[in-house]
């Protein structure tokens, strides 16, 4: 029997998605193995036509091109995974969202007229149809691998939806915001990096997005209680997942600028 | 029984944890981390929080000094003991496919056995509550049974109740209510030194291996004044509460509570009697072997009323009903007891500060109105 055909793409993202993939050392063999790497050019330049059993994409939409790409790469794949936070929501180029994006290019480049992209970054799932959104800012590499064993098992991946809180608490980090009164963002944001910050004395950054149910205006209260000024309440929001609904709805209900 | 007592000095105190690891017994008491008291291994009595006590709140916890150098001068540290008899996650089994099938190639891990250093009267509760889940009649868990024999406890008195206990309102402290193995009492007045009362006979044995001197009726009135002071409590569960709830299941208060409410989960995890837990499957991207672990779950989740076709509790309000009602009235109906100690962790670690007393006491101002009194 062959093996299912696995192909990598990328779009505007830092490849730390497709590093996480590379990063898996043990298992990257036995991936390998499970899996006839198709097409993934950060690991080697030998593609293999499609169609292709999963595709893995990394990085948003932010150019004309990109979109009419993704369109191909949706015919091209019978499950089309998007992976880490670009992929999902725009990522942290999102922030151009709110912004006049021609007066970003005019200040970042030289010769302005060589850049050619669309006024927003946004997600794959903006573009066409997604069958799993794997979350992170990067992924978490353990989760990448069960989401490709799940795919090739024909079963549905564990990948909790519920807050952060819960992985911090079963790790048995004492609780930031109580303990310090430092504003974590982790009871709005799903679980899926295994409470990275918080163990060491941070809030959550959100990298993950967007818990299942996220009760963000209750959150920003209790942070603007906190001391948070409305306009570090917006910021907070606005990180990796900026262009996600519910932190772009609730940043921009902070948004007095 | 044993009635086997006596008075360990401050400065002997290392006898204690010698004693211990004598018997194999990893010890687990309070120490500071990470600003805050909460139970680990302790390699000594120098990691005990000598000197430190907790200012507690809704939703905020600090530390501050004390500078008597007491080491169990505080109340409820993080997160309690259910995590030792009931591992956040533990493996069930691990699997390897066959011809015809598959075969179990590991189980569980063996059992730790631990001293419990320090167990206070509401979380000495707790776990007679977790006993009725995990061991009471017809079922018994394995693992928590067999972390749960292994366990000698060393409780603790308390001196003084902290602004979330309530253990007085239910009936689960501040004296201790359940069997232990030595109750140990901190006392600070003229030289530092503990009054070690045994109530099992192992704890009797244990004492007998300790440097102890005669306790004298000053040491036992001062243990008793200690409970007498820790009874003195601002905080408490209203009366009626179980029967109340179970009438009040579509008031429209559980909707602003989940106004404020983040599904988080923190009030469950935190809470030493909320014993749920789900079952997560891996396997080998070859299919070759397969693992089952248990992780603690909390229904706060989506996915922990999921049935075929979507979750029972989609709103937050059937899910903040859910925990409250479990806990404080149909947890009666399962248990013949209630499922809540009064140890105030739900309170201090909900990280916006929702708190189950006061929530009980606006339904029963609710219920009131509802139903005057008849004259
Ligand atoms: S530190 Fe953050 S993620 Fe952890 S329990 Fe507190 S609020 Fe939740
Ligand atoms: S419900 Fe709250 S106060 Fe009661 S035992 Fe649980 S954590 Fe403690
Ligand atoms: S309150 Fe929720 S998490 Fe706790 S025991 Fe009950 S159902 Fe389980
Ligand atoms: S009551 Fe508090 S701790 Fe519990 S789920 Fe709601 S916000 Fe989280």
């Amino acid at each position: 029997m062959p093996r299912p055909k696995l192909a990598v793409w990328k779009f505007s993202s830092c490849d730390g998605c497709q590093l996480s993939l590379l990063d898996l050392e043990d298992e990257l063999m036995a991936v390998a193995g499970a899996v006839e790497i198709a097409y993934f050019l950060e690991a080697t330049r030998a593609t293999a036509k499609g169609p292709y059993d999963i595709s893995l994409v990394e990085g948003s939409i932010t150019t004309a091109h990109d979109a009419q790409r993704i369109q191909k790469v949706r015919k091209q794949s019978k499950m089309l995974v998007a992976i880490g936070a670009c992929a999902n929501s725009g990522g942290i180029q999102a922030l151009k969202n709110f912004a006049d994006h021609e007066d970003f290019i005019r200040r970042v480049y030289a010769r302005p007229g060589y850049i050619s992209t669309l006024a927003t970054s946004t997600g794959i799932a903006d573009h066409v149809p997604v069958d799993f959104e794997l979350r992170g800012c990067p992924v978490n590499k353990h989760q990448l691998v069960e989401v490709l064993t799940a795919a090739l098992s024909g079963r549905k991946p564990n990948v909790p939806r519920y807050a952060e809180c819960m992985e911090c608490k079963r790790r048995g980090t004492v609780c930031v915001t109580v303990a310090r009164g430092e504003p974590c963002l982790g009871p709005v944001v799903q679980a899926g990096c295994g409470g990275l910050c918080p163990a060491v004395g941070r809030g959550c950054y959100g990298c993950f997005g967007p818990m299942e149910t996220p009760n963000t205006a209750a959150l920003a209260a209790r942070f603007a209680d906190l001391g948070r000024t409305p306009a570090a309440i917006r910021d907070g929001f606005r990180l990796f997942n900026a262009n996600a609904e519910a932190f772009r709805e609730e940043g921009d209900r902070h948004d007095q600028a | 029984m044993s009635t086997a007592s006596g008075i360990l000095s401050r400065n002997d105190l290392s006898a204690l944890f010698d004693a211990l690891a004598a018997r194999g017994l990893e010890v687990i008491g309070p120490t500071v981390s990470e600003g805050a008291i909460v139970l680990a291994p302790l390699d000594g009595p120098d990691a005990l929080p000598a000197g430190w006590t907790d200012v507690q709140a809704p939703g905020a916890y600090r530390l501050h000094p004390r500078d008597d150098g007491a080491l169990f001068g505080h109340t409820t540290p993080v997160g309690g003991w259910k995590r030792f008899l009931h591992p956040p996650t533990v493996r069930l089994f691990q699997a390897a496919t066959t011809a015809d099938g598959f075969t179990i190639t590991e189980g569980a891990p063996p059992p730790p056995r631990q001293a419990f250093l320090g167990v206070r009267a509401c979380d000495l509760t707790a776990i007679t509550r977790l006993d009725a889940v995990f061991q009471g009649n017809p079922f018994t868990d394995p693992i928590y049974a067999g972390r749960r024999a292994g366990a000698f406890i060393i409780a603790v008195t308390c001196a003084q109740a902290g602004p979330m206990c309530f253990c007085a309102s239910m009936d689960s402290g501040p004296d201790l209510r359940a069997p232990y193995d030595v109750a140990l009492t901190e006392i600070l007045e003229s030289d530092h030194r503990f009054l070690l009362e045994a109530g099992s006979a192992e704890g009797a044995a244990l004492l007998a291996d300790l440097p102890l001197t005669p306790a004298t009726d000053r040491d036992t009135a001062a243990r008793d004044r200690q409970i007498t002071q820790a009874a003195d409590q601002t905080r408490a569960l209203p009366p009626g509460t179980a029967e109340r709830l179970g009438r009040m299941l579509d008031h429209a208060h559980w909707n602003a509570v989940a106004a404020r409410c983040l599904s988080c989960g923190n009030c469950t995890m935190s809470c030493p009697t909320c014993f749920c837990a789900t079952v997560e499957d891996s396997s080998s991207l070859d299919g070759a072997t397969a693992e089952r672990h248990r992780v603690w779950d909390s229904c706060f989740s989506l996915d922990f009323s999921y049935i075929h076709g979507g979750s029972v509790r989609e709103s937050g309000a059937s899910r903040y009903r859910q925990w409250m009602t479990h806990k404080l009235s149909s947890w009666h109906d399962q248990f013949g007891t209630s499922g809540c100690v009064g140890c105030g962790r739900c309170i201090t670690w909900c990280p916006v500060g929702i708190d189950i007393t006061e929530e009980a006491a606006t339904f029963a101002a609710v219920d009131a109105a509802r139903h005057p009194v008849e004259a």
